[in-house]
Parts: structure tokens; C-alpha cells; sequence
């Protein structure tokens, strides 16, 4: 069993560590201060072929592993949470266009995603239907050669900024997940409009908004996969982006970690740095521990997706564990700060804020572990 | 346009320690990078080969594990990489290094534009861009911070100490850039696969005829007969109390010491 | 060559220590040097004295009839018809050589004049120490221009052969040096920064600093003439004038000068405000730098140094970030300073600062943070807060130097 990454990966990795040390986390505090949508850090990783790692040459994409994906954005996500979860949000609109898309759909949507000249959004969740995934009522009937879509998506990351959209609506209402279809929207179609951007608790300059359908006229060939298939797009979108949310908060938690290290072993109390005491000791010890196992589960569920093989239980693992792992470990990171953790210019306590996101995102915690059981249970 | 850009392989020295005992550096075992400025240089060239498009090819002159470098050089963006390198080429000094880069400038041949960076972070000499313009009998522009190139004149920024000058030379021309040029790219993934499998040329004395006795340290009219740490600054001292206190403290130390 | 001496050698890895290029290593407790590497700088048979188990063999080489060329000269480097303080300096430095060589110290002069023999400099680089001035006077070369200076400079040592010549560590020094050097094929040491003749061999000893200043290197030129250095400004002491001093003046007609020589043009030149004080040449530097916190405080920087007669200096991460100018910046990427005193302020002192700075006379360092490295190089530490200490040593300074 080869635990060692590949030339080409660490190759990659040194390559993308420079570009994250020295771009993205500098700024990284000034745009989670500002709020303001960080269009610079995503045009960035499109000039350096960060945007479509996983997807082949032939569709822009720089033909590297979905491994590959996971361990640049950690990277991405340890040096700007913001950045990262960008990066995160649009995999889920790129995946799904990868797999169920015709050969025009890819041409014409995905190609600029991989290249990062456009960044996409998905659309699933809806004020009555987050859990509840299937319970949507957004619907899109038929109407000759078009859709007519209507209804409202809540919460959606990148939306507002992205120009592409996977979107989760009824074609056949009433019968639940069998009744589900998936469509490519774009920006500026008529009918389709934006809430405002929500005010959240954290991940200031990340967007998140309502999409608002209003007879929206969109192509029939728009739909992406077959009608009423369109649970299975969102689900299998949805493995890939507990894997997304694993790589964010492993990202997170290292450098909770790596701050909580430094400042454990600059600081003295009593005479002596805070690292010599048992209790600090301790903790960064069982903080690396969770770190390192959660990364291993992240890429295990990683590396199962390349090789083909179902990788559903192993992602909605990765995706709990890391994410209950992140929101410990942030907080012992504050704690270890002490009283400077409090302060906002020692940015531990908006890492702390940052790890609550992946316990509720993409499926809350309660919801992988029905998943787990599910699995368990066989 | 066919750029061709000099780099040199230096030690890192933002690596450097400080050794506090004997208020000396520590050396040793220091990782190598393309020397800053040259860095720019390359940046320079691939902006321009942007803007008039043509080839951005790297020579170094340095020991093979040089390669490492020129391999980063492509992965910026890069088309073509040489290296200068043989046993022979050694222990050169400015004089003997512009001789052998302005050879193999020779045999590469039909180019626009040479650019180096103003100077090395370990020589610090800034003698070879000039040696190599006077060599291949070119016009030089030292401390450049802008380039235009226009209907194959170069109008340049250069930089003095108390202010800048506008120069126009006709191309082909060597500059030599200062850091405020430009900010220069990371490499990209794409760059650093494709720097994988680039091929590198090696070149030796013979592929350049080059005269043996104008290489290396047969071409070399400078001797280096010793080198040593320059003398510590000796301890410190501190001063305290209000800041009152402490200015008056200073203006006496200052005035006793005839700075002031 | 280099080679090691065995049974001298006890395997200590001193020389190890001492090589910058990691070419020494110890296999089986004794040195072991790789040649393919090595650069024979000899920090590793110096860091051997004790033992002298390293030993470095010079190849012996014909020495070349260099008896012809004699006299100690100093490139007058002057603009816009006024000389520059380096030359004045290197009269200093070169007036004990040329004694002790026995030789005229002469002065170069290239320039562009109405008035007859260079309007007052001649006189001026005598009363300063010169024996000669040569003069070409040329409309052509009343502005610097590296390929007719060097043309003009060129022809003039072919014609009076000179062994050594010396040139400011300028933007011109740093042009024109290399040019002629290479076109004479001869030995060029940038950047000198000590100066002296070894009598026996009837050399011109130089010692340079390298890797940013934190080695020094000695050199010669045994086997080229003329031997050629340029020299830092703000180093070397120039000697007080003695106007009753009497010195040649050499007026010399070069009619091969051509506008065609000229392969560049200088199209226009612009002096920026804001850098009245040349900082290479200031005496004190007050220099500011991320302590400050935004570009605003740099008015503190200014006030001080307004207030003490000096220059403003900043860091790397202060120009960067945008708070002041490129030509304000002291360090690795930006200039080398040498005053007689250099505040740092709010500057932690990471090593590409301290490279260009760490030369100075006398440093004094405010800063929060004890640990800052920039106290291992203070003459005088000061652990405070900068916006206490510089408003304080304004005042104090404006109060006793009576400057409002």
C-alpha cells in the first residue's frame, strides 16, 4: 500500500503552495473583512490551471486526478477558507456537467469552467426542501422545444456571481425523487433573478444567495441527463461535494493547527513557553491526530472515485468526520490562544466561526450519519 | 520576437540564518533559486512575448543540477531551455562568463532582445549584461523598470539614482531590468507538467566553439585569493527609560561620536 | 587544484562549516572536496589553519609584459557639468597608491563643455589630489552615453596605458566599467570596498563584499592591465583640498568621436522631487518600516529626518505595500547604504534589509519586539513603541539642532 504522493502531484503541490502562500493568504483576513466577493482570488486560480484539475485536457481541464483535486484544495482552502470554498462550490456544478453532459453541453458549459473563464453554482436546496432534498417544489414544464421553470433555490454558494447553474426541479411533481430533473441555467437567462446575499454568520465574502425562477424560458437541451433522472445527477453531486466539504475543513483545521503551534510555542507564561505544559502539549497532540486521520479518510474517498469504485460511504464519513474534527480542533486552537483567540486580528476566532459551516452544508452531520447507517446496516 | 533571457542559479538567501553567537550569517546547506532579478527579466520577456507574441528561450551557465532552475524558468511560461555546462566553463569570472554566455548567444542565434536581470544576489557585480552587449557589439540599457518595443526600437525607463531617463535603442539590444519592472509570475500547473518533460540542451565548450582559453578560469583576469567574514558588529546596547530620557540619551551618544 | 592532506586531517568538519557551497563534506572522518563544485575561494584552507590539511595549488601562468603600463587613474565622473563626490573620494583612496607605485595620479574627464578645460573641474580634481587631468572635451560627450564614452575612454588608455583605473560604484560607473573592461579583455571588481597596493608583485589588492555583504573577498588582477575596480560611494575619505596645489592639465583632441557611435538615445530625463538627498551618499538615513502600520505615518519618518538633516529609508514590505517610493528602499532588492547613522524604525531586520544596511557606522534600532532580528546589528537598541520614540527624538533633535 503506497501512501506517497506521485512526482507529478508533489510537483504540482510545491507549485500551488507558492501560489497560496504568497497570493491567497495574505489577503485572505482583508476579504473575509470586506465581504466582498473575491473575483481576483478566482481569476488567479484560472491563470495558474488551478480551476479544472480533475477534468481532461480535451475539455480544458489540466487531466490530473480527482486526488490531485482534493489535495490542491486543501492547500487553497488552509491558506483562504473563502477561496477554498469557491473552489468547493464550483466542482459541484463541474462534476455533474462532466459526467450526464452531451458532448454540446460539455463543449459549450464545461470547457470554460475547466478553464476557469466562467464559474458555476448548484441548485438544490429550496426553503422547504434542505434535508429533505426530494421534497423540492421547483418545477420546469414543458413547453415545446423549451422549459419553463419556476420557483426558488435558498442559500446557494456562489450564486450571484457564477455565470452557470445546475439546477434540481420537478418535471413530474408529486412523485418525489422520481419526479426530479437537472438543467444547465445561465446568468441573464430571462426570469431568472437573485435575492440578496445573505449576511452570515461567517464566510462574509462568499456568495450565497436565493435563485429565483419566474418563467424562466431555458432550452429543452438544456437539461442535463435524462428527465426525471435527475435525483441521481444530484446525488452523485453530492458524494463528490462531501468529498469538497472534507477537503475544506481539513484545509480549515491545518491551519487552526498550524497558528495554535506557532503561537503555542511563542508564547510564555510562568517563565516558560505555553508548548512545554502538558495540557497545551496535549491537545496539539490529539488535534494532529484528528487532523491527519480525517485527511486520510478525505483521500481515501478521493482515491476510490478515480479507481471507478463506489466511494458514497467513504465520502459521507470523510465529509462527518472532518467536519465534527474541524470545528474541535478550531476551537482548541482558540482556546489555546487564550485570550488573544478572542481577538478578530489573531483570525483563529474566525476559523472557529468558518468550521461551523461544514457540519451543516452540502448535508448536515445528522444526514451523513443516515447515510452511514444506511450503508452499515446493508 | 525571439527573447532570449539569462539566468543564473544563486543560493536562497531568505534562508539565511542568523547566527547570534557570532553575528554571522550560516551558510550552509542553502537550497538554490533563479536569481531574483533574473526572475523579473523572465516576467519581462514573457509579457512582451505576450504582447508581440515569438519565442522566450532561458540560457544559464551553471553546475547541472542548474537544470532544476531552468526547468522552473518553463514552467513560468518558457518556450525553450539551454545550459551552459561542463567542468571547463567553471570558476569563471564576469569577464570569462559574458564570454561564454555571448558565444552561446551566438550560436542560438537570430534574436530580438537579450535581457538579464541587473545583477546576481551573490556576485553582485552587475558586469555581465554589459560584458555581453559589448561582446556581440550590441547597445546596453541598465536599471530598466519599463520596455516598449515598437517597429524594432526598444524605449526603455531606466532608472538613476535620483530619478529615470527615457533611452531608445534600436534591437537587437541587451537590458538588464531592476525589480521594479514587474511583479513575476508564479508557475503554472500546466508549466510545471510540460517543465517536466521538456528537453534541456546541454551544451558544452565544443557545441558553442568556444576558445578554451577564454572560458573558465584560463579566461579569467580577476583572482579570488581570499575570502573571509567581515568583522561583527560587536553587542549592542540598549537603551531605556521615557522616551524623553531615551532621546536625550541618543542626542548625547550622537553628538559625543561626532554624528551630529 | 585543491587536495586534501590526509594524515593531517582529523576530521573536525571547521572547513565544512566554513564553505558556502557545500563542496566539502567528511566521508569517513576525513575532508573530502568536490571538485565539481568547488570554487577555490580557499574559506575552507583558511578555516584549516591550525591543521593545514586543505591545500589549494595556484597553476602557475606566464606572466604577461605588463611593465608598459603605468600610472594610477580615476574616472572623473561628472554630471551635468558638476563632479560627482566619488571621484573626489577616489582621489582620496588613490593618492597613497600612486606614491607608493611612484606614479602620476591622474584624473579622467569626459564632458561636453562651452567653456575652455571643463569650467572650474580640473582645477578642482587637483586641488583634490591629482597630479594630470586628462580632458576630452567633445559635444558629444556632454551627456553620459555608454558606447561614446566608452569609445572615448578606450582610446585614451590605449594611448597612455594606464595600470589601474578607478570608477564610482554609480548608475554610470556600473555601465561604462563593464563595457571597457570587456572590451579591453581585462579584470573588472565591482563594488570595492577596501583598496591597497601589494609593492612586491606591484598589484592593485581589492576586497569586495559579497553574498549581500556577508562575505568578503580579496582580489587581483596578476595577469591584465590596466586592473580596474569600481569603488562604493560613501566609503573611501577624500583628502581636504589644498588649492595651492599645481597639477598638469592634458587636453586631449579625439576627432574619431561619431554621433553613429551612439547606439542608444536618451530621449528625456526626469528628476523626481522627493529625492533631493542622494541616499548612497547621506550620512544618516531615518528609515521606516512595517511598524509603521499604514503610509501615512511615514510623515513620522520625515519629520526625523528633516529634524537631524538626513535621508528617508524604507523597507522592502513598506514599498511593496505601496506607502512610499521604490528609491526610498534599503536592502537586498534595493539600495546599499553605508551611513555614518541609520535609524530603523518599526524595521524587524530580516536579512535582505540587513544586507543593505549592516555596513552602516552606527545603527539604531526601535522596535516592539525584543526578538527582532534587526537588534543583532543595533549599536543602540531601543524596545519601544516607534510612535513614542520617534516623535520624542524629533523634538529632541528639532529643540538642540534649532531646526523648526
Amino acid at each position: 500500500m503506497n501512501f506517497d504522493l506521485t512526482e507529478d502531484q508533489k510537483d504540482i503541490l510545491e507549485a500551488v503552495r507558492e501560489i497560496c502562500e504568497e497570493e491567497l493568504a495574505p489577503k485572505a483576513d482583508e476579504i473575509d473583512r470586506k465581504g466582498e466577493f473575491p473575483w481576483e482570488n478566482v481569476e488567479l486560480l484560472a491563470r495558474y490551471d488551478l480551476s479544472g484539475i480533475p477534468i481532461p485536457d480535451e475539455y480544458g481541464g489540466l487531466g490530473a486526478d480527482f486526488v490531485t483535486w482534493t489535495l490542491v484544495g486543501e492547500e487553497i482552502a488552509k491558506a483562504c477558507s473563502t477561496t477554498g470554498a469557491i473552489y468547493g462550490a464550483n466542482i459541484l456544478c463541474i462534476h455533474p456537467i462532466y459526467v450526464f453532459g452531451t458532448e454540446e453541453q460539455k463543449r459549450k458549459y464545461l470547457v470554460p469552467l475547466a478553464k476557469g473563464e466562467k464559474i458555476g453554482a448548484f441548485g438544490l436546496t429550496e426553503p422547504n426542501a434542505g434535508s429533505d432534498a426530494a421534497g423540492g417544489l421547483a418545477s420546469a414544464v414543458k413547453d415545446g422545444d423549451e422549459y419553463i421553470l419556476n420557483g426558488t433555490k435558498i442559500f446557494i454558494s456562489n450564486g450571484g456571481q457564477a455565470q452557470i447553474y445546475v439546477v434540481t426541479v420537478k418535471t413530474q411533481p408529486g412523485r418525489g425523487a422520481r419526479g426530479m430533473s437537472a438543467f444547465i441555467v445561465e446568468k441573464d437567462t430571462p426570469g431568472f433573478t437573485f435575492g440578496k446575499q445573505e449576511e452570515k454568520m461567517c464566510f462574509h465574502a462568499l456568495a450565497n444567495c436565493e435563485l429565483i425562477f419566474q418563467d424562466c424560458r431555458i432550452p429543452a437541451e438544456n437539461m442535463l441527463g435524462r428527465e426525471n433522472r435527475g435525483f441521481r445527477v444530484a446525488m452523485e453531486t453530492l458524494d463528490v461535494g462531501r468529498i469538497g466539504m472534507a477537503v475544506g475543513a481539513v484545509g480549515l483545521a491545518k491551519a487552526a493547527l498550524e497558528k495554535a503551534v506557532k503561537y503555542s510555542k511563542e508564547r510564555i507564561q510562568f517563565g516558560q513557553r505555553i508548548s512545554s505544559f502538558q495540557a497545551i502539549r496535549h491537545k496539539l497532540a490529539d488535534m494532529a491526530t484528528e487532523v491527519e486521520a480525517a485527511e486520510l479518510l478525505m483521500l481515501k474517498a478521493a482515491w476510490l472515485k478515480d479507481q471507478n469504485r463506489p466511494f458514497g460511504r467513504i465520502a459521507a464519513m470523510a465529509k462527518l468526520y472532518s467536519s465534527e474534527m474541524c470545528h474541535r480542533v478550531t476551537d482548541q486552537a482558540v482556546q489555546i490562544h487564550g485570550g488573544y483567540g478572542l481577538m478578530r486580528e489573531y483570525t483563529v476566532e474566525r476559523y472557529l466561526r468558518e468550521s461551523k459551516l461544514f457540519e451543516i452544508v452540502e448535508g448536515t452531520s445528522e444526514i451523513q450519519r443516515s447515510v452511514i447507517a444506511g450503508h452499515v446496516l446493508k | 520576437m525571439r527573447i532570449i533571457v539569462s539566468i543564473k542559479q544563486v543560493p536562497d538567501s531568505s534562508e539565511v540564518r542568523f547566527d547570534k553567537e557570532t553575528h554571522t550569517m550560516i551558510r550552509e546547506g542553502l537550497p538554490s533559486i533563479i536569481n531574483p532579478f533574473d526572475e523579473n527579466a523572465i516576467e519581462a520577456a514573457l509579457q512582451l512575448r505576450e504582447e508581440h507574441g515569438g519565442q522566450v528561450i532561458i540560457l544559464c551557465m551553471g553546475a547541472p543540477h542548474a537544470e532544476e532552475q531552468l526547468r522552473q524558468a518553463v514552467a513560468m511560461g518558457a518556450d525553450q531551455a539551454i545550459l551552459l555546462s561542463d567542468r571547463r566553463f567553471a570558476l569563471a569570472d564576469t569577464l570569462a562568463t559574458a564570454y561564454s554566455l555571448s558565444t552561446a548567444i551566438k550560436k542560438i542565434g537570430d534574436y530580438d532582445l537579450l535581457l538579464f536581470g541587473k545583477q546576481a544576489i551573490d556576485g553582485d557585480t552587475a558586469q555581465v549584461g554589459p560584458g555581453v552587449a559589448e561582446m556581440l557589439g550590441l547597445p546596453q540599457i541598465t536599471y530598466v523598470r519599463k520596455i516598449q518595443i515598437s517597429d524594432s526600437k526598444v524605449i526603455a525607463q531606466r532608472v538613476l539614482e535620483d530619478g529615470y531617463e527615457i533611452v531608445q535603442a534600436t534591437l537587437p539590444a541587451v537590458l538588464t531590468v531592476v525589480k521594479e519592472i514587474n511583479e513575476p509570475r508564479h508557475a503554472s500547473l500546466r508549466g510545471v507538467l510540460k517543465a517536466k518533460k521538456v528537453e534541456i540542451s546541454i551544451w558544452k565548450p565544443e557545441d558553442i566553439d568556444a576558445d578554451p582559453a577564454r572560458i573558465g578560469k584560463n579566461g579569467s583576469p580577476t583572482d579570488v585569493i581570499e575570502t573571509f567574514t567581515p568583522e561583527p558588529r560587536g553587542d549592542s546596547q540598549q537603551l531605556s527609560g521615557t522616551p524623553e530620557e531615551i532621546a536625550q540619551a541618543l542626542f548625547a551618544l550622537l553628538r559625543q561620536q561626532n554624528i551630529i | 587544484m585543491i587536495y586534501v592532506i590526509e594524515e593531517k586531517c582529523i576530521g573536525c568538519s571547521l572547513c565544512v562549516k566554513a564553505c558556502m557551497f557545500g563542496a566539502v563534506k567528511v566521508v569517513d572522518k576525513k575532508a573530502v572536496v568536490d571538485e565539481d563544485i568547488c570554487t577555490l575561494c580557499g574559506a575552507c584552507v583558511t578555516a584549516c589553519k591550525k591543521h593545514g590539511a586543505i591545500v589549494i595549488e595556484k597553476q602557475s601562468r606566464e606572466e604577461a609584459d605588463l611593465s608598459a603600463y603605468k600610472g594610477l587613474w580615476v574616472f572623473a565622473e561628472q554630471r551635468d557639468g558638476k563632479l560627482m563626490n566619488v571621484a573626489l573620494e577616489l582621489l582620496g583612496v588613490g593618492r597613497d597608491m600612486a606614491d607608493t607605485l611612484n606614479v602620476p595620479l591622474s584624473a579622467v574627464l569626459l564632458c561636453g563643455t562651452d567653456a575652455p578645460a571643463g569650467d572650474g573641474i580640473p582645477q578642482q580634481l587637483i586641488h583634490f589630489g591629482a597630479d594630470q587631468v586628462y580632458i576630452i572635451d567633445h559635444p558629444l560627450l556632454r551627456e553620459y552615453q555608454t558606447d561614446i564614452y566608452a569609445k572615448a575612454l578606450v582610446s585614451l588608455i590605449d594611448r597612455y596605458l594606464p595600470e589601474i583605473i578607478l570608477f564610482g560604484a554609480t548608475t554610470i560607473g556600473r555601465a561604462l566599467a563593464p563595457r571597457v573592461s570587456a572590451r579591453l579583455r581585462t579584470g573588472l571588481t565591482a563594488d570595492c570596498t577596501g583598496l591597497t597596493i601589494d609593492t612586491e608583485r606591484r598589484l592593485l589588492v581589492q576586497t569586495r563584499p559579497a553574498f549581500g555583504g556577508s562575505l568578503m573577498a580579496t582580489i587581483v588582477i596578476p595577469n591584465h592591465r590596466p586592473q580596474m575596480a569600481t569603488v562604493r560611494p560613501n566609503v573611501m575619505k577624500r583628502l581636504e583640498p589644498q588649492t595651492s596645489r599645481t597639477g598638469k592639465i592634458i587636453e586631449v583632441k579625439d576627432t574619431s568621436l561619431q554621433a553613429e557611435d551612439m547606439c542608444t538615445r536618451i530621449l528625456e530625463v526626469i528628476h523626481e522631487a522627493d529625492t533631493t538627498v542622494n541616499l548612497q551618499e547621506a550620512d544618516i538615513i531615518i528609515s521606516g518600516g512595517r511598524g509603521l502600520g499604514k503610509a501615512v505615518n511615514f510623515k513620522l519618518i520625515k519629520e526625523l529626518a528633516h529634524a537631524i538633516g538626513g535621508a528617508v529609508g524604507a523597507s522592502r514590505a513598506t514599498v511593496d505595500a505601496g506607502w512610499i517610493p521604490s528609491y526610498h528602499q534599503v536592502g537586498q532588492t534595493g539600495k546599499t547604504v553605508h551611513p555614518k547613522l541609520y535609524v530603523a524604525c518599526g524595521i524587524s531586520g530580516a536579512i535582505q534589509h540587513l544586507i543593505g544596511m549592516q555596513t552602516s557606522d552606527i545603527i539604531v534600532a526601535i522596535n516592539r519586539d525584543p526578538n527582532a532580528p534587526i537588534f543583532d546589528v543595533a549599536t543602540y537598541g531601543i524596545v519601544a513603541d516607534l510612535f513614542d520614540i520617534v516623535p520624542a527624538l524629533t523634538k529632541a533633535f528639532r529643540e538642540k539642532l534649532g531646526k523648526e
